[in-house]
């Protein structure tokens, strides 16, 4: 040992502090942007560690003007474009609706991905059928963008009313489909992310075809069950897609309090031997172009991918809390990467296949839909209503077969 | 088959009766997969795999990292695929970092997704004392998955047991926590460690079918019947109370549960409602421990038969010690002590 320095200054704890607060604007220089379309395209089987450019840049393919350029540019047609922007002014549409009926009393909780909209609309348009999403609870665009899950089958989940398939045993928007590429949501933080490795894994040991696509918000990424993750599909070169959304915020905490200062989640992949990219989450495009990127890359053996998405929580967290309290009122007008519907629109009008009356035709074609289906989800009752799932439901799927103990407390509940 | 009955048999250990029930079902079901730290190449610290990857290969038993969360979380997934993985967590001490994959996702699973996810998974993992192995390999955490509403905990007390129930757990459709008393992979180890080490092939239950057969799941074993008092013991505790019943001279009816949660309780109730009398017998710590449900079982079934206090004989509430092993591991003289407590009564 050598003897301390008396001149030295005493230790400080170092705690991490947004930019912006209620009273003041938020300063997004910490976002290090890239210009659109400055960043390569590596080829699919690019050797992880020869990623760490792009996982501290952010690739970008819509430019301020709606121009696409540069070389991920994914140069899809007029009809693709139709369809990713129905995807997201329907999930946009089914949010505001959603909310007004948790204000209702309707549902007990909601939870909407207001601003995030493009990133699981077009990661779900770059995947395979039998595919399997392992998703945290603010992806509902993987289902409304695929017009093949009924939106009433949805709301009847939001509402617990008799129709909802989770039978009322899950908190609104903990859906499951397996049939559409949608596992389980836990309503855990993290848990989905390893299980999607070993899906993955899976996949791999049978010789099968299908990638599994794993969520996470960035505060999540915290929790051991993510760095897990990214060791077991390293070791075993899973073919696994992990999504991190970086939408700034994990309920109050600013994302520097997750590991993002000074640094990117994207990062984290490199370091375990991951392919690792940052993306615009805010660009249909570059969303749509780095998954597919991500996807051949898995199904063609060269192992997982870590994608940041980098995007802003426009809205609160969930509907029992106010962001007003923590951050400033117009973040999400200021975020720098803009609105994902606009800036797709502002593409397709550049491009002549778009138009403000076509733009406001679809929102209320969509609008008209999502109140339709209310109206018929809400035929079959509303938590408000108590139209719910009996008492004996839950005594069921406890085990594939009821053991005895649970046969005697169902009638002692009074079940026979 | 239900039972090894007309079977081929052979003399195993613990241990190769194991081996036997993974060997056959890698055999029989290909979605079957073994991973977990050194199963691999080595075959697992205790043998357990040994020779198994080399005849099914490296994408169906495989080592992981030493992550019991990583290992149970994918087991989730790879369940939830369509496979039935096979994972051990190499001490029970060990699950620990793994719990939250085990309680609130493995478990919960089928429910949540009202059966449109499930999760077919053993989780295999040695357990309790006996062998010197301080605070962090010798703990008997059965207590704590009993409370965890959608799996099934299961611990085995021999060669024939154990690979019979490993069989079944595998084709269950339900996660399995399947603990093993290492303290008998070996040989039936009663309590008296100064004493030479029986081997498997002294004992009856060490002559082991070589093909498939099950041992069906809740659903207890009277090892030794008797008339005094019954005896609820699993694992190590079967062989401690048999010898505790020899040397004290009570004639006591002996139960080893074999599965633990959800258990047989028919053949609990009906020993005691014979004997009047009980004794709880098992490693773990006593608050909160297995034995204090299965007092308020008896209590609320046969509290107008009972002729005396139930009585249990437990580990200490301490951690696990090294040194003084023998001073915490429950051994015949304190059973037998109780047994005649009991008969006081």
């Amino acid at each position: 040992m050598t003897a301390a320095s008396p001149a030295r200054e005493p230790l400080r704890l170092h705690v991490p502090e947004p930019t912006g607060r209620p009273g003041c604007e938020t300063d997004f220089s910490y976002l290090h942007l890239s210009a659109a379309g400055s960043k390569r395209k590596p080829p699919i089987n690019e050797v992880p560690a020869k990623t760490i450019d792009l996982a501290f840049a952010l690739i970008r393919v819509l430019d301020d003007t709606g121009q696409a350029v540069g070389p991920w540019d994914p140069k899809v047609d007029a009809a693709f474009l139709k369809r990713g922007m129905r995807a997201m002014l329907k999930t946009r549409a089914f949010d505001a609706r959603m909310l007004v009926a948790q204000r209702q009393k309707k549902t007990s909780f909601y939870m909407q991905c207001l601003g995030e909209e493009a990133i699981a609309t077009a990661h779900w348009m770059a995947l395979t059928p039998g595919d399997m999403c392992f998703p945290t609870y603010r992806q509902q665009g993987l289902l409304l963008a695929n017009d093949e899950v009924p939106m009433v089958e949805m709301m009847c989940q939001l509402f617990s009313n008799r129709r909802d398939p989770m039978k009322g045993r899950q908190l609104p928007v903990m859906y499951s489909y397996k049939k559409h590429g949608f596992f389980s949501v836990s309503g855990n933080l993290a848990t989905q992310v390893i299980q999607a490795v070993g899906w993955a894994m899976a996949s791999a040991i049978k010789n099968d075809t299908k990638v599994a696509s794993a969520w996470i918000g960035d505060g999540a990424t915290a929790e051991s069950d993510f760095h897990t993750a990214l060791t077991f599909a390293h070791v075993y070169r899973a073919p696994v897609i992990i999504n991190v959304v970086n939408n700034q915020w994990a309920i109050s905490t600013f994302q520097a309090i997750a590991g993002g200062e000074g640094t990117t989640f994207a990062a984290r992949g490199v370091g375990c031997g991951i392919a690792s990219l940052r993306v615009d989450g805010n660009d249909f495009l570059a969303v749509y172009a780095a998954s597919k990127w991500a996807l051949e890359r898995a199904r063609s053996n060269h192992g997982p991918t870590l994608i940041e998405w980098v995007t802003y929580r426009a809205g609160a967290h969930s509907t029992s809390d106010d962001p007003t309290k923590y951050r400033p009122d117009n973040d999400a007008a200021r975020f720098p990467l803009g609105d994902p519907v606009a800036r797709l629109k502002q593409h397709m009008v550049a491009l002549g296949i778009w138009s403000d009356a076509e733009h406001e035709a679809l929102k209320k074609q969509v609008e008209g839909e999502v109140a339709a289906a209310q109206k018929e989800a809400e035929s079959h009752g509303t938590l408000a209503d108590g139209h719910v799932h009996p008492a004996s439901e839950m005594f069921e799927d406890v085990y594939k077969d009821m053991p005895a103990h649970l046969k005697r407390q169902r009638a002692e509940l009074g079940i026979g | 088959m239900p039972d090894g009955g007309n079977m081929k048999t052979t003399q195993m250990t613990m241990i190769q009766a194991l081996r036997s029930a993974m060997d056959v079902m890698l055999e029989r079901d290909n979605n079957v997969v073994l991973f977990g730290q050194d199963v691999g190449y080595f075959g697992g610290v205790f043998r357990c795999t040994e020779g198994l990857q080399k005849k099914y290969g490296k994408s169906r038993v495989f080592d992981s990292p030493i992550s019991e969360g990583g290992i149970i979380g994918a087991a989730v997934g790879m369940g939830a695929y369509g496979l039935r993985p096979v994972v051990e967590i190499q001490f029970a001490d060990y699950v620990y970092p793994g719990i939250d994959q085990i309680v609130s996702e493995a478990a919960r699973l089928r429910f949540r997704s009202v059966n449109d996810f499930t999760c077919p998974m053993t989780m295999r993992m040695p357990c309790g004392g006996g062998i010197y192995g301080g605070q962090t390999h010798s703990q008997s955490p059965e207590a704590m998955f009993t409370q965890v509403c959608g799996i099934r905990t299961v611990m085995p007390s021999n060669p024939y047991d154990a690979k019979g129930l490993l069989i079944a757990c595998i084709e269950n459709d339900d996660p399995v926590i399947f603990l093993e008393p290492k303290r008998l992979y070996n040989g039936p180890f009663d309590g008296h460690h100064d004493k030479p080490v029986v081997p498997w092939s002294k004992h009856p239950k060490g002559e082991v079918p070589e093909g498939y057969y099950t041992v069906p799941l809740e659903s207890a074993a009277i090892v030794r019947p008797g008339s005094e008092v019954t005896v609820i013991a699993y694992g190590t505790m079967v062989y401690v109370s048999q010898a505790a019943a020899e040397e004290s001279g009570v004639d006591a009816e002996i139960i080893d549960l074999r599965s633990i949660w959800p258990l047989d309780l028919d053949t609990l109730v009906e020993s005691v409602k014979k004997t009047g009398r009980c004794v709880i017998v098992h490693e773990a710590t006593r608050t909160s421990g297995f034995g204090a449900e299965l007092m308020a079982l008896v209590q609320e079934n046969c509290f107008y038969h009972l002729e005396a206090p139930i009585e249990r004989v437990t580990g200490w509430d301490t951690p696990y010690p090294h040194a003084q092993e023998w001073d915490y591991f429950p051994v015949p003289a304190r059973v037998a002590t109780a047994l005649k407590k009991t008969l006081q009564g």
